[in-house]
């Protein structure tokens, strides 16, 4: 490495539509150090580190990271191995399903490290963050500290020499977040080389970073070491450091936050919870809490994700009704159904519950509309609200594009817009920025204070904490200590309100500050230089295999995709039949002679029709006909019987309902058939000889005797249900990573496009196959559609075909963003090109123009000929080796269009 | 009541404009309504078009030939001429659906009143094909035999002739058919997902929960889902009963349009309703797509728009009677094709009705037991 530094960027821009996220940005990050991004919420940290790690595409300026230009793809490659990058957001790229080791070992295999070598890591990893107990556990199941310490496992398993850690500890418990730190230390207490660059929202964790970079809207505010930049500021900590920093008509208006004391106001409690207990199963979430909110009071709640904060206030709003215990609100037990007391409460969830493909305006009227302001009130509500909590500049912004902090606010603005009595704030402010915060707090006080609303707010923040009146520390469910932050800190003989929270949480723990375990242990020395392959299977089959992993374990989606087909094959198979029977047909017989009535019952005799009651005239003719109540409808002309004897010509009237054509077509054809039968047999009677035809022709139904559409429909449904579910089930496991965040993983690690396609891919021909072999065991069994040819060229066919079939779904997934689109796009196009075009009903031959073009290109055509011919027709390979060749040339082509398409850098 | 239909429609105006925000769902409403349809209707053929054939002439007479030039298009393919040797392989692999023999001497055989015998041989996997082809084979051969002999014999008319009308649809156009139908398949596809998709995205997006402690009722977050998407997808059918299936394709629309409409506003209350049902069911969206499948694909295929009702077994044809789309497809059949009018559709529009009623009032419980559950 060179001495100038880990990263270099100069001239750097970004833009996200108009948004510009980065403004030409001159940057030398210094190596072998940890250098710490810090400022509010969407001011371009995140973005800025993306580009270092070479996770997104670099619109404008160049951007060395390690030595090269990470604009070149050839370096990008070569340095990639030694840069770990975790995203933003608690456990982004992890994956939920699977158990702590599991995670951690999938990215040992992306790094491509042998079976020892990661066995040795991971336990390493793993004991000295303090997860080795926790071995087994889904990642899902973990809490937010320790799904944080499951990413840095994760990302530090390849021994990388830049560490980019995005808002690491964003979220999580104040002990975790020691613990977390110190592990970092820890870290690089061995390895001094490496570099880290970490970006936080806790001004407070700066200070422990060797160098800072303080960045607002775009733009480098200031660089330099905690110290350097509290000199230069004149400050004594980093939050008012930065506050100096800002330009200064951002500082305007802000000053230093005194919370007023409060004034008690009479009424009785405002909210009251005894003994509140819910139960998850045979999980306690929340183990006998009580506690008593006076009106107009500032109440917090302190603790870890996942301790019950959350669950506790799901209680208090009805959400959920407790397993024990009551909660009241303003005196009145909380009833779900009493939507007069949801009206005086004002409720902010964790998800920042906002529309987000709604405007800023749009979510705020929606919401005054919703709790019933009148008409004339909402439009100067919606403005005093935008004009409180700074949402001028986003109004006709979409939410879902707003930066963290932003949504937050407008998460706020909505929770408030209808004047509420009580507001409800679960985690409020995580992940937004000190001027916004102070802000906000500044509002809270307010409305506590002046408007006497009363405030139940659950936070990590401590020095938040310290702004309530009364908090209570929670954790795993129950309330450790309650009471005013002074009385609390002075009960512990605590500095300060985090000490003596982290001395709370060890005592109820019992787990005091782990001493650096294995510090002195040797690092495994790492082969020089990280083999790199532009192909390699190690990287493909980690992919496999943790897709299958995940299919295994969701239930749900396993058995659709094995049983779904079996269901579907037994609908289709007996509910499909192209079998015309049972015609409805009635007489109108203007004759009723003998002759007449034979010739009706010629008819009704056949299989084929079913007599209903005889028609009276043309109106009632036209009318069942009109209701398809008949489908076919005879009429019998006066003196049929008598013009028959006399060997006169007459004429029957039928009419066909040609509301379905095919059917119509068919009804004819049988019509026409009985009428020959007829006149032969009259023929026979009267005159004794039969009217000899001058030639005959032998019908020959070859490969189904019995013409019975059970045989036919039966092989044709295989192909039609393997091409559906696997290329549903395929496009929804990559859009689910996209959707998930855990598509990060393909940016920022070694894997390949085509590593990633494939592997994703291969559990789901697996699971295709199986269900296939389900399909033609049911055919063979249920139906009794006998497998003619060899069952081993059937399953090669299979296998080929469902490998385009979940090419099929891999495509759509390269354009489709959302789940839900992947999933709408593949089943229109894979259901309209089966069921239409591949053959099912109608040979491809016979089709015209785009239909014809699209059965052609389409594999469902090849497959629907093989297994058709395999049952009915016993061929072997040797006859349907060119549909083969069909199929397999669909396999590069889909897997080709699908690398070209997926990117491996985010746009 | 007031305020909570009043908080249905706000709440729907917000599905709407989520719709409207989400350009690859409007882009494939789009399609399917348009592009779709046109494609699906004028491609199929459900009646004889383009069958292929090939004919082994081993009289290669002047009858023979005759014969041979009497195929031709839009039923039949031009015949290939093959020899014997070809014909199995030719129907193995699927290339023909019909292969006719013509025996050696053949034609003299017929002038002697031999009764010679063509051989056809038919691929009789192709079952709708096969059977309606093989009927015409048989008419166009015989006459082309008779027409060839009368030079020399005599006919007596046949005393019974048949007046055969096809009601409806007089050329049996398979694109009137398969338009109309593809509109339902559309129907009941779209609305399921549409609203299947919105309710997940709630629930995945957290913002049901932050519904619910909103004074509003499981009743009007319900209602806002249905008419809104029901209202999309009833104007796309409108637009495009009106300029796909009436002006590009040109299908005469034999009864009333307004009624047509009503009722597929009653089968969209029944197919939303659905959807609202299967979102309640599922945890996210692939299980909702997995449903989808399940429960789509069935009322799509047993509901009598793909193939006639009455060919399927009894057990079938009675659990579908508590499908919607089985009384729509009827009810469209006979307004659109045989233009039926209210008094002879009462029942099934009927049936719809109380289908869409029963639906609705399942689904309601269904979301409110979910919403009561959920943590």
């Amino acid at each position: 490495m060179t001495g100038t530094g880990v990263a270099r960027l100069a001239g750097v821009g970004l833009r996200y539509g108009d948004t510009v996220a980065l403004d030409a940005i001159d940057l030398d990050i210094p190596s072998a150090c940890m250098v710490g991004l810090i400022g509010p919420d969407g001011v371009g940290k995140s973005s800025l580190m993306a580009l270092v790690a070479g996770v997104r595409v670099i619109q404008q300026g160049t951007v060395e990271t390690l030595g090269g230009d990470m604009g070149s793809r050839a370096h990008r490659e070569a340095v990639c191995p030694r840069i770990a990058y975790m995203p933003q957001g608690l456990g982004k790229n992890l994956y939920m399903t699977l158990s702590v080791f599991e995670n951690v070992d999938f990215f040992g295999r992306l790094f491509g490290q042998s079976s020892d070598e990661r066995a040795t890591r991971i336990a390493e990893l793993l004991d000295s963050t303090g997860l080795t107990p926790f071995r087994d556990r889904p990642a899902g199941k973990l809490s937010g500290g320790m799904k944080q310490k499951l990413g840095l496992c994760c990302a530090l398993i390849h021994d990388p020499d830049l560490l980019i850690l995005d808002e690491p500890t964003t979220g999580v418990d104040p002990l975790s977040r020691r613990q977390f730190w110190q592990l970092i230390d820890r870290m690089r207490a061995r390895r001094p080389g490496m570099s880290v660059l970490v970006s936080s929202a806790y001004m407070a964790e700066a200070e422990r970073f060797d160098w800072l970079v303080a960045m607002d809207d775009g733009r480098v505010l200031a660089t330099g070491s905690p110290a350097d930049l509290l000199a230069r500021t004149g400050t004594t900590d980093l939050d008012a450091a930065f506050i100096e920093l800002l330009p200064p008509d951002k500082r305007r208006g802000h000053a230093a936050l005194v919370v007023p004391p409060r004034v008690v106001q009479g009424d009785g409690p405002a909210i009251v919870a005894e003994g509140l207990t819910m139960q998850f199963g045979d999980f306690t979430a929340v183990d006998h809490v009580d506690f008593e909110i006076g009106r107009g009071e500032i109440f917090g709640f302190l603790g870890s994700n996942g301790c019950g904060k959350t669950t506790t206030m799901k209680m208090l709003t009805g959400l959920l009704p407790p397993t024990s215990g009551r909660a009241l609100l303003f005196g009145h037990e909380v009833d779900a159904g009493d939507l007069d007391t949801r009206r005086r409460v004002g409720f902010m969830t964790q998800g920042f519950s906002l529309y987000g493909e709604l405007s800023v305006r749009q979510n705020l009227v929606l919401h005054a509309q919703l709790f019933h302001l009148p008409a004339a009130d909402v439009a100067p509500r919606v403005q005093e609200m935008v004009d409180r909590f700074g949402l001028a500049g986003y109004v006709d912004a979409q939410a879902a594009g707003l930066p963290l902090g932003i949504r937050q606010r407008l998460s706020l603005a909505v929770a408030v817009i209808h004047k509420p009595e009580m507001l409800i704030l679960d985690e409020p402010t995580s992940g937004v920025d000190p001027v916004a915060r102070d802000g906000f707090w500044r509002l809270l006080i307010d409305l506590s204070r002046k408007d006497g609303v009363t405030i139940f707010v659950s936070t990590h923040f401590m020095n938040e904490g310290e702004r309530c009146d009364r908090i209570s520390l929670m954790h795993a469910g129950r309330v450790l200590a309650s009471g005013s932050p002074a009385a609390l800190i002075a009960e512990r003989h605590a500095a300060s309100l985090e000490d003596a929270f982290i001395a709370c949480l060890e005592e109820a723990t019992g787990e005091a500050d782990r001493p650096a375990a294995a510090a002195g242990e040797a690092v495994a020395a790492r082969a020089a230089g990280t083999e790199r392959r532009a192909f390699s299977l190690m990287r493909l089959f980690a992919y496999a295999r943790r897709e299958w992993l995940e299919v295994v374990r969701d239930p749900v989606r396993l058995t659709f995709a094995l049983l779904g087909s079996v269901i579907l094959v037994l609908i289709l198979g007996y509910g499909i039949s192209m079998d015309v029977e049972d015609l409805k047909f009635a007489v109108l017989d203007r004759d009723q002679s003998p002759e007449s009535r034979a010739y009706v019952e010629n008819m009704a005799g056949s299989r084929y029709f079913l007599e209903q009651p005889p028609l009276a005239g043309s109106a009632e003719l036209d009318q069942r006909m009109k209701a398809g109540e008949l489908s076919v409808a005879l009429e019998i002309p006066p003196d049929f019987g008598r013009d028959l004897r006399r060997g006169q010509a007459v004429e029957i009237g039928v009419w066909v309902d040609g509301a379905m054509p095919f059917r119509a077509e068919t009804t004819l054809g049988y019509v026409q058939g009985l009428h020959a039968d007829f006149l032969q047999q009259a023929a026979r009677r009267q005159v004794g000889a039969v009217q000899e035809a001058p030639a005959r022709l032998d019908m020959r139904y070859r490969y189904n005797q019995d013409f019975k559409s059970v045989y036919a429909m039966v092989p044709a449904v295989i192909p039609l249900l393997l091409t559906f579910i696997p290329a549903i089930l395929m496009a929804v496991g990559v859009v689910r990573e996209k959707e998930l965040g855990s598509i990060t993983n393909l940016y920022a690690t070694p894997v390949t496009r085509l590593e990633f396609l494939l592997g994703k891919q291969l559990p789901y021909i697996g699971v295709s196959m199986i269900s296939f072999y389900g399909l033609v065991a049911l055919a063979v069994y249920v139906f009794g559609v006998p497998l003619k040819g060899s069952l081993v060229t059937l399953s090669l066919a299979a296998l080929i075909f469902v490998t385009t079939t979940t090419g099929i779904g891999l495509l759509m997934s390269s354009f489709a963003r959302t789940q839900i689109a992947a999933l709408a796009a593949t089943a229109v196009v894979t259901m309209l090109a089966t069921v239409t075009f591949s053959g099912l009903t109608h040979p491809v031959s016979s089709l015209e123009g785009a239909g014809r073009t699209i059965g052609t290109f389409f594999p469902a055509t090849y497959f629907l000929n093989i297994s058709r011919g395999l049952f009915t027709k016993a061929l072997g390979l040797r006859e349907v080796y060119m549909d083969f060749l069909a199929m397999l040339a669909f396999v590069p082509v889909l897997t080709l269009l699908s690398v070209l398409l997926l990117k491996k850098q985010e746009r | 009541m007031k305020v909570r239909l009043l908080n249905a429609w706000r709440l729907g105006m917000k599905e709407l404009l989520s719709l409207w925000n989400d350009k690859v769902l409007l882009i494939m409403i789009v399609w399917a309504f348009s592009g779709g349809i046109y494609t699906a209707s004028t491609a199929t053929s459900q009646e004889l078009h383009n069958a292929p054939i090939a004919i082994v002439d081993e009289d290669q007479s002047v009858l023979s030939s005759r014969i041979a030039g009497s195929f031709y298009g839009p039923y039949f393919k031009p015949p290939d001429m093959i020899t014997e040797s070809q014909v199995d392989a030719g129907l193995d692999a699927g290339i023909y659906t019909f292969v006719l023999n013509i025996p050696p001497d053949f034609e003299r055989d017929v002038l002697a009143g031999q009764q010679p015998v063509i051989q056809v041989n038919i691929d009789a996997m192709r079952v709708s094909q096969a059977f309606i082809g093989a009927g015409y084979i048989q008419n166009i051969v015989l006459g082309e035999v008779g027409e060839f002999v009368q030079h020399r014999r005599s006919e007596a008319a046949a005393p019974i002739t048949l007046a055969p009308t096809v009601m409806f649809n007089p050329n049996m156009t398979s694109s009137w058919f398969g338009s109309v139908m593809e509109i339902i398949n559309n129907v009941t596809m779209l609305s399921v997902i549409l609203t299947g998709a919105a309710l997940i995205r709630e629930r995945e997006h957290g913002t049901l929960e932050h519904l619910l402690v909103m004074p509003l009722g499981a009743f009007e977050i319900m209602l806002a889902k249905v008419w809104s998407m029901a209202l999309v997808v009833w104007i796309a059918v409108g637009l495009s009963l009106y300029f796909v299936v009436g002006r590009v394709l040109d299908v005469p629309i034999a009864g009333s349009i307004p009624l047509f409409m009503a009722g597929t506003l009653v089968q969209l209350l029944a197919t939303t309703s659905l959807g609202i049902f299967i979102g309640t069911l599922s945890r996210n969206m692939p299980q909702l797509g997995l449903m989808m499948i399940l429960v789509v694909l069935p009322l799509e295929l047993l509901s009598g728009g793909m193939t006639p009702r009455e060919s399927m077994p009894e057990a079938v044809q009675n659990i579908m009677l508590f499908a919607p789309t089985t009384h729509f497809v009827s009810l469209a059949q006979a307004v659109l094709y045989r233009g039926a009018g209210l008094d002879v559709v009462w029942p099934s529009l009927l049936a719809m009705a109380a289908i869409a009623a029963a639906f609705f009032v399942a689904s309601l419980l269904m979301f409110r037991r979910s919403i009561a559950a959920q943590g």
